[in-house]
């Protein structure tokens, strides 16, 4: 660590030891410098000569059709086609038959029965505090109003999770204990993890239709990375000492993963169901676009009518959902060892109560009203205020941003991409991205992927003001970071699309609003990172830089950021992603681009390969932006 | 009597294509400079030695002298590259996987540095833990794993958790660990070198009462020069994975084979480890004597009130045979000798 804060040396000094030679450590700054400066006039440059007037995007580009008569062909073959009669349909049938069987048992309980037996679980799980919590959890879908669609949406979760267990736990296993085969998922999984919610969607409804199954099969994609991931470090992570002193005592290869290596890596697999459930969670409610029932289908009907106040009550149960699912499974991962004593009378009184008729009439409590008018009393009196602030960052930064890039020709994009990615974050990342940026055109949607990445810019601009700002002052004050961390951790476990609602609430439907969204979403992982970068400085270094005489100001300057520069990066890195993700769903409220693009192509049949496209193209927008700011992360960073 | 574990000529190199450095010019290289032209590194080079039924044998080297990679070769936990292995007369290096596990479970047990406890279960179940992958019903395991717990002093300790205890009572775990399948054979891997010194000087004591009362065979490593003189029936210096000397303690002090094993025991108290036998002078005609002779294996430290208070000198035997003689200048220079010189 220490090697960061060392001043290069002059070059005379330094040429005589240099293992490389003379000239080139001595050289590389120095040109560094000038191709950078160099590429950058180029590109001007380049601009000036070559900007286009930014025409909309075709209505029939090459790749629409084609997906358009993929799409046919896939309906025209749906039912004689062996690859869908014998394994596609019967994978379809086979999630359906799981989902309704766990949505009959969960609604075959009834609201006291699922109430009880929630508490139940959650008591043997995790003890008492999360029992109540799950009780009172349980209680509030019923007070809300939400009873039906909170089961619907639970039943969606929890057989996503289930299936993405049943193959994640093994598929993680395997990555940790095989080497080449974990080598091989990596970048698999990496790419996956990147992919904003809305991009899973179309391909799903291609291939399952919509409705429940194509909802579980695209949660369970979009949640097994993680599982697989967090599986995959757990047991990577088991202690050598004891694997090799079972080895020892002459176990089995199964006995060590029965006896050894699962069980000690029993806190981390917890936490992979955990992570798993609160994926799946945000993922099962956006697949209300695809015509997956529950509390989603209120959200998005309630923002397509810019009802912030019907929206809200969906999304207090939804954050009521995630709240209690993630403390019962937090406290179970946290449990060392489990009183069964007191559990089987525990489950049995649950039982009993879920068998006896104890009517589930609860009175019900809306807050649409109340909401609904706290938004027109903001639109009312602060209508100036956020007039302004939309108005401000759209003429000072979204639009010449945007402006920039939609007049860009692509082939300079790509090249500018190439070359910039070259000299920040290695060949190999820079040569993804510019095949990314190649692809964005190819694939019919530049203009509109243009728009997306301003709009994803300029948010995440916000997100690392803000973010740096925050997370500097929770480093630097102990009791602002103890009043914002749980503050933080709710926020984290909350699904994306609940963001929405503060944002629209605010900005009403508009470009800007799917910026403060996203920025409402990627700030606080980004203040995590950030005060941990920071935290994470060695305190001798700290404490050699203040009896130097370092005044607040130039320890963080001078000290603090530059060697919490891994931290910022990741932080960068993390925040970029999050807010595409954001991004694109904001094309349910006025975004418009991609996000409307992929949401068009489910409602308009003939949208369908736009909508495709569209899919792709954020995927494509995804990998981009993660291969730059993950590539810069890698190569320049200081190496832990 | 075949010993009980036999090791001829055992090689192990780490690195690309390890085969190729044994019976090589490569194997003649120093250590640094096969690193330099192969990227292998001989942890073990050529080492030969045997052990007797319930001898206690302790290998000894400075860390990075392949002494651990030694010990995991025995039973296989690190494969050898090359060299014979054998255990009652049988050979290790051609068991099968299954035949190895049963050589694992019943006849060699392991006492680990860093004890590799599962954390997840009680102290109970660690030490039950060898018999249960056996097979063994659950009342028969607790049973036994009782019993050797008690043998380690652990009654009343048996429902905790590893972590819960500290480190000492977690080596003791450890160590009813291995006793509790009864092998005939104890591997230990620097196992107290994580302790306090207080705690590894009880639990020597403790390995020395265990030997004494279930007399097990043991291979003892340690970095600890102390440790191997009080432990070891014999002692193996390692030094970059080469045997130095093999020899009783007394043995490598009173006489070391190089300078460094002399380095190694140049600050051992020699009168404690010392027999007369390294003092004596042989007799002179005509002198006079003590009338009790005293025994040529008799630790110098012990015969020094006897000597020091004694008119004439003393006559050292061998069963009945004369041996030699021992006078007070024979003892001081052994007795002083230990000490650094101070310089004026």
């Amino acid at each position: 660590m220490t090697a960061v804060l060392a001043k290069p040396a002059p070059p005379r000094e330094r040429n005589g030891r240099n293992p490389r030679g003379p000239w080139s450590r001595r050289k590389e700054p120095l040109t560094r410098r000038t191709v950078m400066g160099l590429s950058v006039v180029a590109t001007v440059v380049a601009y000036l000569i070559f900007r286009t007037a930014a025409a909309a995007d075709a209505p029939d580009a090459a790749a629409f059709r084609l997906f358009g008569d993929v799409r046919d062909w896939v309906d025209d073959n749906r039912d004689t086609h062996p690859l869908f009669l014998y394994g596609i349909n019967y994978l379809r049938l086979g999630v359906r038959v799981l989902v309704e069987g766990i949505q009959a048992g969960l609604t075959g309980l009834g609201l006291p029965g699922l109430v009880a037996v929630a508490g139940a679980v959650a008591f043997v799980l995790g003890g008492w505090r999360p029992a109540l919590l799950a009780v009172a959890g349980f209680l509030g879908f019923g007070f809300l109003g939400l009873w039906p669609e909170s089961v619907d949406t639970l039943a969606l979760t929890l057989t996503a999770v289930l299936l993405a267990v049943l193959i994640g736990v093994p598929i993680g296993v395997l990555a940790a204990r095989v080497g080449w085969f974990g080598a091989a998922l990596r970048p698999v999984l990496d790419v996956m993890q990147i992919l904003p919610t809305f991009a899973y969607l179309a391909p799903m409804t291609l291939l399952f239709l919509i409705g429940s199954p194509a909802a579980v099969v695209a949660t369970l994609i979009y949640a097994v990375p993680v599982t697989i991931r967090i599986t995959e470090l757990g047991i990577a992570g088991v202690a050598p000492s004891a694997v090799e002193a079972a080895t020892a005592q002459g176990s089995t290869a199964r006995q060590l993963l029965t006896k050894v290596r699962l069980p000690m890596a029993r806190p981390t697999l917890v936490l992979a169901v955990n992570q798993t459930i609160m994926m799946a969670l945000s993922m099962v409610v956006v697949t209300a676009l695809i015509d997956a029932p529950g509390l989603g289908v209120n959200i998005l009907r309630a923002l397509e009518r810019v009802n912030v106040g019907a929206a809200f009550d969906a999304g207090l149960a939804i954050v009521l959902m995630a709240i209690v699912l993630d403390r019962v499974t937090t406290a179970a991962a946290r449990r060392q060892r489990r009183d069964w004593r007191l559990a089987v009378p525990v489950l049995a009184a649950a039982a009993l109560i879920a068998a006896l008729p104890i009517p589930g009439d609860l009175p019900t409590v809306s807050f649409a009203k109340p909401v609904n008018d706290l938004t027109g009393w903001l639109e009312l009196h602060w209508y100036d205020g956020t007039e302004w602030l939309k108005n401000t960052v759209s003429a000072v930064l979204l639009n010449p941003l945007e402006n920039l890039l939609v007049t860009t020709p692509w082939w300079l994009f790509v090249l500018a991409v190439l070359v910039f990615g070259l000299l920040l974050a290695g060949w190999r990342a820079a040569v993804v991205a510019a095949l990314a940026a190649a692809g964005l055109s190819g694939l019919g949607l530049y203009q509109h992927a243009m728009q997306t990445l301003a709009t994803v810019l300029v948010a995440t601009a916000l997100t690392m003001l803000i973010g740096i700002a925050a997370g500097v002052l929770c480093a630097r004050n102990d009791r602002l970071a103890a009043v914002a961390r749980p503050v933080l951790d709710a926020a984290q476990t909350m699904p994306s699309f609940v963001y929405l609602l503060p944002a629209v609430a605010l900005f009403g439907a508009s470009r800007f609003t799917a910026i403060v969204a996203a920025v409402i979403f990627a700030v606080p992982p980004v203040v995590r990172l950030v005060e941990r970068g920071i935290r994470d400085v060695p305190p001798t270094v700290v404490e050699a830089a203040l009896s130097a005489g370092s005044t607040p100001g130039q320890l963080l300057w001078k000290v603090q950021l530059p060697m919490a520069r891994g931290g910022l990066l990741l932080a960068a890195n993390q925040g970029i992603v999050m807010v595409l993700a954001m991004v694109v769903v904001g094309g349910l409220v006025g975004a418009g681009a991609l996000g409307y693009d992929v949401v068009a192509g489910f409602s308009q049949r003939e949208d369908f390969g736009r909508g495709l496209s569209a899919g792709f193209a954020i995927v494509l927008l995804g990998v981009l932006l993660d291969r730059l700011t993950q590539g810069f992360n890698r190569t320049k960073g200081p190496s832990r | 009597m075949t010993p009980t574990i036999a090791v001829r000529n055992l090689w192990k190199v780490f690195g690309p294509r390890p085969d190729r450095v044994v019976g090589s010019p490569l194997a003649d290289l120093p250590r640094a400079e096969l690193r330099a032209r192969t990227g292998c590194l001989a942890a073990v080079r050529d080492v030969s030695f045997e052990v007797a039924r319930n001898e206690v044998f302790v290998v000894m080297g400075l860390s990075g002298s392949g002494k651990s990679t030694l010990v995991r070769c025995l039973t296989r936990l690190i494969e050898p590259t090359s060299g014979e292995i054998e255990i009652d007369g049988e050979a290790v290096r051609a068991m099968s996987a299954k035949r190895l596990r049963d050589l694992r479970r019943h006849r060699v047990a392991m006492v680990f540095q860093h004890f590799g406890l599962l954390p997840h279960r009680s102290v109970l179940d660690n030490a039950a833990y060898g018999l249960e992958i056996q097979g063994v019903s659950r009342a028969d395991r607790y049973r036994k794993a009782a019993e050797v717990l008690e043998l380690v002093g652990l009654t009343g300790h048996e429902q905790q958790l590893p972590e819960e205890l500290s480190g000492g009572m977690q080596q003791r775990v450890g160590l009813a660990r291995a006793l509790a399948t009864d092998p005939e054979v104890l591997l230990f891997d620097e196992p107290f070198s994580a302790l306090d010194p207080l705690i590894r000087r009880d639990m020597q004591a403790e390995v020395r009462r265990l030997h004494a009362e279930v007399g097990k065979t043991m291979v003892f490593i340690t970095h600890d020069l102390a440790e191997a003189l009080t432990l070891g029936d014999r002692i193996a210096v390692l030094r970059d994975g080469e045997l130095v000397q093999v020899g009783t303690p007394e043995e490598l002090v009173g006489a070391p084979a190089d300078g460094y094993v002399e380095d190694f025991v140049r600050d051992v108290p020699r009168a404690d480890v010392l027999t007369l036998r390294w003092i004596m002078r042989p007799a002179v005609d005509g002198e006079e004597y003590e009338d009790t002779p005293l025994p040529q294996d008799t630790v110098i430290r012990d015969a020094v009130p006897r000597v020091l208070r004694a008119a004439r000198p003393i006559l050292v035997t061998d069963g009945d045979q004369r041996v030699g003689v021992v006078d007070a200048e024979r003892l001081l220079p052994a007795l002083l000798g230990h000490r650094r010189q101070v310089p004026a």
